[in-house]
């Protein structure tokens, strides 16, 4: 119970932590550090959609990057075709409201959940990881090459999507924007993590042969588990294509797969903050590391070996202990 | 659309399935007999390539090259297997995944370290440019030197693995790791012996592919990706499944390129065909992929029953 | 006579060459201890594997409360009312022992897919859980994670586990294997409770245990039933003593 607590504090820390830096540029004017925050926060939440079936259900989905640049392109296409006031299809007009397109990014990715999850959970461990990466390469190539969408010069947003009563060009703003999003994010996943559902999909990841036998489908679970996962995911892409107005098949490149990976086991797999710390860290080691060497993915490299090897449990694991279910 | 050139994308779509075979072959053997999933096969295709185009450039001769692509890749493949890979064989995938993950951006950044950050051009030997008379068509002598260097290297390394005390070992290990250690084999050296051929294999497949590519650090992964996709449609751990695997990815890739833009052209605009064209043979093997799981999940060659 | 709660009928299995589950029918009558022994490698887990639903028979049919559950799912089976416990403790390992027994409740109670109310505080999981842990006496147990209790402990949980699905009958997998005779003992008289409740399929390897609970014996040896009947019949049975005890008299 004291780790749990301890657990609890070092969250609330890590919150304000990350509420209080760019305020802190605010008052200062350093808008370029608000972004980089604003950047945290959403990478986060991508990190949190990939925690929900990494983390709890022990899906080592290898290709969430596809989620994440989806997202980015719901964004990218709806504001493209509202600036163009051209009908994105069957007359349907793009829109340039957060709100709309955050809705049909999380829809859309879910769909795309469900497909690729109904048929990567009809295996599991290695393959599961294999075809996973192998469906995310498949639509990157696939934006890649379709060229009414920029293709492999990506697709920009020349102006800014709006949100209703603020004034998203302002950093600020956009920054509590996504905090507030992240929160709510974070309190879903704590709910469900909490819930009847967590608990079988928790379970399922330690042993799916016992929770078959109790009477529940390891099945069904995991794919529902994958869909949210994947929901979360998308809906953080798209606000990663309003922050940078810029979307590209590089959102779903293999490499961004492997950095929702290492931002989750940085902070510490399945743990609710371990995502916002894997975040800060990864975007924290290319600000510094970035501005000393060119070379700094090596070293980048390098830590993440090391933690692997030796410092398994991540950030939170090392400030909180290991994780009870009483 | 003529008949020459339908045969010499199929020749073409040959050599690139057999150039993914060598990169299949390793990583299967690795899974089946460690248990491994290694990311960083894709590092060691590329470490293969740039020693490979360095040492032409610098001897002026492509087989020395070869060799030292080759040599370099085994070597690279046998020290990380000492320092790191030999600590995850009993880790789950999740950290296997990881550690070789972060091997792929030490290895990359490594390179780029070494070689700077422009790409290679590697030559073919002269003795191999130019094209040779099939009766059909004219095709390229040095794909065609792929084709049967790859068909040979297949053969030997089926020798290797049915006929040689090495391959009884592997085959060993592949069903129980605790009879080959009653065997009284030296499981660490196996392992750093297996770990070190799978390297040169995908070594060799890198040097071969720098002729007619540039050599760059990136080039591994989208490789290491299809060679998955491979292991997937053969089955895992299956040398036979990664050779069929590997035909049919090569095969269906290469003639999904050539085919579907002349086939959408037949009723779409010349622009807008390439385009959809494209984007639709960039997704073909996926959907292979897909439909093999469906009927086979296990893929078309389970190794193990 | 009563309905058999479950029926296997011919039912076979083969692993290559190798008839793991030749011919087996047998049947499990309501209010019985229904005991199936034989010696290692007889096809006890074989047979267990394909009433459970792990395994799929090649042919034959299993039937469940009158229906024929042959095609069925682990998961389906379970929730017909199938409660099983295994041979090697098999839990949730990093939920506490209240957990374990929660999650079955939970399943039961069919509400996998509920996103909202923290099982923490669910009233209508937290407090039979504790009634059944302490039916089988691991109350004082109940916070701790289930791969820290000890082997015998973790086999009261596994029971724990197949009492909190309420089932219509018990698959009891050698359930006292690793005990000591205090365990043993205490396990026999829960046990002969517990057939009030719904019948028990029971693989056992302790013989004593075997004699003093089971109503039916039934013998498998190689895949095959050589004998079957009360525990006097089996006993006598010469077949049996040639094949089977005999074994354990000179072992």
């Amino acid at each position: 119970m004291r780790e749990l607590r301890r657990e609890h504090m070092l969250n609330a820390l890590l919150a304000a932590a990350l509420f209080a830096v760019p305020l802190w540029a605010y008052l200062v004017d350093e808008p370029f550090l608000i972004t980089l925050a604003t950047r945290v926060a959403i990478l986060a939440m991508a990190g949190v959609g990939l925690n929900l079936a990494l983390g709890l259900g022990g899906m080592v989905s290898f290709g969430h990057a596809v989620y994440f640049g989806l997202g980015g392109y719901c964004a990218g296409v709806l504001a493209h075709h509202a600036f163009n006031a051209t009908p994105v299809l069957m007359g349907l007009d793009g829109t340039n409201q957060m709100l709309v397109i955050w809705l049909v990014a999380m829809a859309l990715s879910g769909l795309l959940a469900a497909m690729i999850g109904a048929l990567s959970l009809r295996t599991s461990g290695i393959f599961f990881i294999m075809i996973t990466l192998a469906f995310a390469q498949m639509f990157f190539y696939f934006a890649l090459s379709w060229p009414a969408y920029g293709g492999e010069d990506g697709l920009p947003i020349y102006v800014r999507n709006v949100f209703p009563g603020l004034n998203t060009m302002r950093p600020w703003n956009m920054f509590v924007i996504a905090f507030v999003m992240l929160m709510l994010v974070l309190a879903l996943f704590a709910m469900i993590r909490a819930s009847r559902f967590g608990a079988a999909l928790m379970a399922i990841r330690q042993n799916a042969d016992r929770v078959a036998a109790v009477g529940i489908s390891p099945f069904g679970v995991k794919l529902a588990g994958f869909v949210i996962s994947g929901m979360i995911t998308g809906l953080a892409g798209a606000m990663m294509a309003d922050l940078t107005r810029f979307v590209s098949p590089s959102m779903m490149a293999w490499q961004m797969s492997g950095e929702l990976i290492v931002i989750i086991i940085l902070g510490g797999t399945g743990r609710l903050f371990g995502p916002v710390v894997g975040a800060a860290i990864l975007v924290g080691f290319e600000v510094i590391f970035g501005g000393l060497t060119e070379h700094w993915k090596f070293w980048l490299g390098l830590v993440l070996l090391s933690v692997v090897l030796f410092a398994r449990g991540g950030f939170i694991g090392l400030l909180a202990g290991k994780e009870r279910h009483g | 659309m003529s008949l020459a050139l339908l045969i010499e994308q199929l020749l073409n779509g040959v050599q690139f399935g057999l150039m993914l075979f060598l990169m299949s072959a390793g990583l299967t053997l690795v899974f089946g007999v460690m248990g491994l999933i290694n990311l960083a096969h894709g590092s060691l295709y590329m470490i293969g390539a740039f020693f490979c185009a360095a040492a032409a450039a610098a001897t002026g001769n492509f087989w020395l090259g070869l060799m030292a692509g080759l040599i370099a890749a085994a070597a690279a493949g046998a020290l990380i297997e000492v320092t790191v890979i030999r600590r995850l064989y009993n880790r789950d995938h999740l950290d296997q995944v990881l550690a070789t993950f972060a091997l792929i951006l030490i290895l990359s950044e490594g390179v780029r370290m070494l070689f700077g950050p422009f790409p290679l051009y590697l030559d073919a030997p002269a003795i191999l440019r130019g094209t040779v008379d099939l009766g059909i068509t004219q095709y390229s002598l040095y794909r065609l030197t792929l084709i049967v260097l790859g068909v040979a290297v297949a053969i030997g390394l089926w020798a290797l693995i049915a006929r040689t005390r090495l391959g009884i070992q592997i085959r060993a290990g592949e069903n129980d790791r605790e009879m080959i250690a009653a065997l009284g084999v030296n499981i660490r050296a196996l392992y750093t012996v297996v770990f070190a051929l799978g390297a040169a294999l995908a070594g060799l497949a890198g040097a071969l592919v720098g002729a007619i590519q540039s050599v760059q650090v990136g080039m591994g992964e989208p490789v290491l990706i299809l060679a998955f996709v491979v292991i997937v449609i053969g089955g895992i751990g299956s040398i036979k499944g990664a050779m069929v695997g590997a035909l049919l990815v090569g095969v269906i890739d290469t003639m999904g390129r050539f085919l579907l833009p002349r086939f959408f052209a037949t009723f779409l605009d010349p622009s807008q065909a390439m385009g959809v064209g494209a984007a639709l043979a960039s997704m073909l093997i996926y959907v292979l992929m897909a439909l093999v799981l469906v009927l086979r999940p296990k893929g078309l060659f389970p190794a193990h029953a | 006579m009563a309905d058999p709660v479950l029926e296997l009928s011919h039912l076979d299995k083969a692993f290559g060459a190798l008839k793991a589950t030749d011919d087996v029918s047998l049947t499990l009558m309501p209010g019985e201890i229904h005991a199936l022994i034989g010696p290692n490698g007889a096809g006890k887990t074989t047979l267990m594997g394909q009433i459970s639903g792990r395994l799929p028979p090649d042919s034959g049919t299993i039937r469940f409360r009158g229906q024929d559950i042959t095609r069925l799912s682990v998961a389906q089976r379970a929730r017909m009312g199938l409660g099983r416990s295994f041979q090697i403790s098999s839990l949730i390992p990093e939920y506490s022992a209240r957990r374990n027994v929660m999650l079955a409740l939970q399943a039961r109670q069919g509400h996998a897919y509920r996103f909202v109310m923290p099982v923490r505080h669910d009233r209508r999981l937290t407090e039979p859980a504790i009634e059944i842990l302490t039916r089988v006496g691991l109350e004082g147990r109940a916070s701790v994670p289930s791969a820290e209790l000890s082997h015998g402990e973790r086999r009261l949980l596994e029971i724990a586990v197949a009492l909190a699905l309420r089932p219509a009958c018990f698959l009891l997998d050698e359930p006292m294997a690793g005990m000591g005779t205090e365990g043993v003992g205490r396990l026999v008289t829960f046990l002969k409770d517990l057939k009030q409740e719904a019948p028990i399929l029971l693989v056992e390897h302790d013989m004593d245990a075997v004699f003093r609970l089971a109503d039916r014996i039934t013998v498998l040896v190689y895949g095959r039933v050589i004998a079957s009947g009360n525990v006097d019949e089996v006993r006598n049975d010469p077949e049996v003593r040639r094949a089977y005890l005999g074994d354990e008299v000179s072992a």
